[in-house]
């Protein structure tokens, strides 16, 4: 079964064509990496299938829904989550407030005006459970905003999963964290549940080996390559582009 | 534990005082805690919400005026006067809402205080209806029942120090719902919101309706209190004012916003008899609070606590 379908996809920014033409199909339980140099439109490809853009052209199916034309927290709702690549966290609410909230919102209580104590006993109870697996129990106190770069990339993973989602898109998870800490994120992202969807954006070659079933090569926001590590590794036009076509 | 116990000192203190205070001092009490239900009504949009308006007399103003014309009309019933005026005040927070919420941060400040200045322009310029710049002088106070005439300062107070009362357990209803938290959510990152499948638009929207319902309860009493109903209440200044004390108690804090209310009441009433500078004196507060409280009276207390060393 297809758990996200891009087709031809294309987005631009003025004259820019930052996505063009960009159609991935990847099935339930893949972890596919997207792979590329800056610029490459790997962001604005999840700023599209998240839905905070809009595209010019194409269309993106999430199992069996159309949903090019919802709103994000239609998407969320049918099973997307993401994080981004400059974290985005609540920064004066505690891990547990923050985790509860992602427990939130895929929950019924949503959006209810005066039930606090029951629905939120059944939240909290849900968000502690989810920092003792993830092993977070320790700093659920602690606002987010205070904890260490390495904690909040972690935080910023379990809000993305505390969401139940069914396709989980994650921009650059291991950007600007020193190797242990990168090791401990990546330990986190291969222990997600297993019909979990994931789409990676990396930069890092050894974790985006590491991580992938699959692998696309994005460049001046087209596909420029698709296939397992191996493939992609012995693709000439690959090595072009990362390292310079003199080569 | 120690909250418990302020809050039942406090409300013992507030049903009590009518006994201790002197008429003059008990109307002072009683303009504090209206003023405190409007800076209440701002905070949930402003503290917990993310949403500053320059434009909340608009609420306060519109129900103020409702009830007047309904009073001079003959009406006098309480209850209908009060669902009058809380209607008209919700029904112009969500049209302005509509208009507003689509923006955020300093120019939802200026969108707020433009629509708001229209309703002001229309009460001052209008003279058959509104009276104009004299406003409309001689509003009786309601008849409540069959118990309990609000004529007499004391009686009146204690209205006043129910409706508060109400007013604030509503908002600790909603601020601890799922709701509230959610809009605290959308105050600290709204993207994020979004993407875990929010609609944050309804949340900030729903939260803007309720805080004008309640701003015109502030103003359906301020116009009983004055018996009388001016374009003043419709103005920028009581606007700004009512952000001054929200930002001076402590803005996303329940009890913050009602002492800061009951702070600039004071220093307005002291001031006010030694000098005309009161609106100067009210900048400079303004400056002063936000150079080193940031956080409010209320975010001091906490400050302390937290960097004291353990």
């Amino acid at each position: 079964m297809i758990a996200l379908a891009i087709e031809n996809l294309t987005h631009d920014f003025g004259g820019l064509r930052a996505v063009d033409g960009v159609t991935l199909t990847i099935p339930v339980g893949e972890r596919r990496v997207i792979l590329g140099p800056n610029g490459a439109g790997k962001t604005t490809l999840f700023n599209l299938v998240t839905g905070l853009f809009s595209p010019f052209s194409g269309a993106i199916r999430l199992f069996d829904h159309d949903i090019t034309a919802l709103a994000p927290y239609q998407r969320a709702r049918l099973g997307l989550g993401r994080t981004f690549q400059v974290t985005t966290l609540f920064p004066r609410l505690t891990v547990l407030e923050s985790v509860r909230l992602a427990v939130q919102g895929a929950d019924r209580a949503r959006f209810s005006l005066f039930r606090p104590f029951a629905s939120t006993r059944r939240l909290s109870q849900q968000a502690e459970a989810l920092l003792a697996e993830w092993n977070l129990t320790d700093r659920r106190a602690v606002p987010t905003r205070e904890l260490s770069y390495g904690e909040q990339r972690q935080v910023e993973l379990l809000l993305a999963l505390a969401g139940r989602p069914r396709v989980l898109l994650l921009d650059e998870p291991t950007a600007g964290l020193s190797a242990a800490e990168a090791a401990t994120v990546v330990a986190m992202i291969k222990r997600f549940p297993p019909d979990v969807t994931v789409l990676l954006i990396e930069h890092d070659m050894d974790v985006a080996f590491t991580l992938a079933d699959r692998i696309s090569v994005l460049h001046q926001g087209r596909v420029l390559a698709e296939g397992t590590r191996d493939e992609v590794h012995a693709d000439v036009r690959v090595k072009e582009i990362y390292l310079g076509s003199q080569v | 534990m120690i909250r418990a116990l302020g809050t039942t000192v406090g409300a013992l203190a507030l049903g009590l005082l009518p006994l201790a205070l002197r008429s003059y001092q008990l109307g002072l009490l009683t303009k504090m805690l209206i003023l405190a239900i409007f800076a209440m009504s701002l905070n949930l949009i402003l503290g917990y919400g993310g949403l500053p308006s320059m434009g909340h007399a608009a609420y306060f103003g519109i129900a103020g005026y409702t009830v007047a014309l309904l009073a001079r009309g003959g009406l006098t019933h309480f209850g209908l006067e009060l669902g009058a005026g809380i209607i008209a005040a919700a029904l112009t927070a969500a049209l302005f809402g509509l208009l507003a919420l689509r923006t955020q941060g300093a120019y939802l400040l200026m969108i707020t205080l433009a629509l708001a200045q229209v309703l002001w322009g229309i009460a001052f310029g209008w003279r058959s209806v509104t009276g104009g710049d004299d406003g409309l002088p001689g509003i009786p106070r309601p008849v409540t029942g069959l118990l309990w005439s609000v004529g007499d300062g004391v009686r009146f107070y204690y209205l006043v120090l129910v409706v508060f009362a109400v007013a604030m357990a509503l908002l600790w209803l909603v601020v601890r719902s799922p709701f509230g938290r959610a809009l605290v959510g959308i105050r600290e990152s709204e993207r994020r919101m979004e993407v875990l499948g929010y609609n944050t638009w309804a949340h900030k929207y729903v939260a803007f309706v309720i805080a004008g319902a309640l701003a015109g309860v502030a103003g359906i009493l301020f116009v009983y209190d004055n018996r009388f109903v001016s374009p003043a209440y419709l103005s920028v200044v009581l606007s700004a004012t009512g952000l001054i004390m929200v930002i001076l108690g402590g803005a996303g804090t329940l009890l913050g916003p009602a002492l800061g209310a009951a702070a600039i009441v004071f220093l307005e009433n002291i001031i006010s008899a030694q000098t005309q500078r009161w609106p100067l004196v009210l900048g400079l507060i303004y400056v002063v609070v936000t150079l080193f409280a940031p956080a409010g009276l209320l975010g001091l207390r906490w400050r302390r606590r937290a960097t004291r060393p353990s």
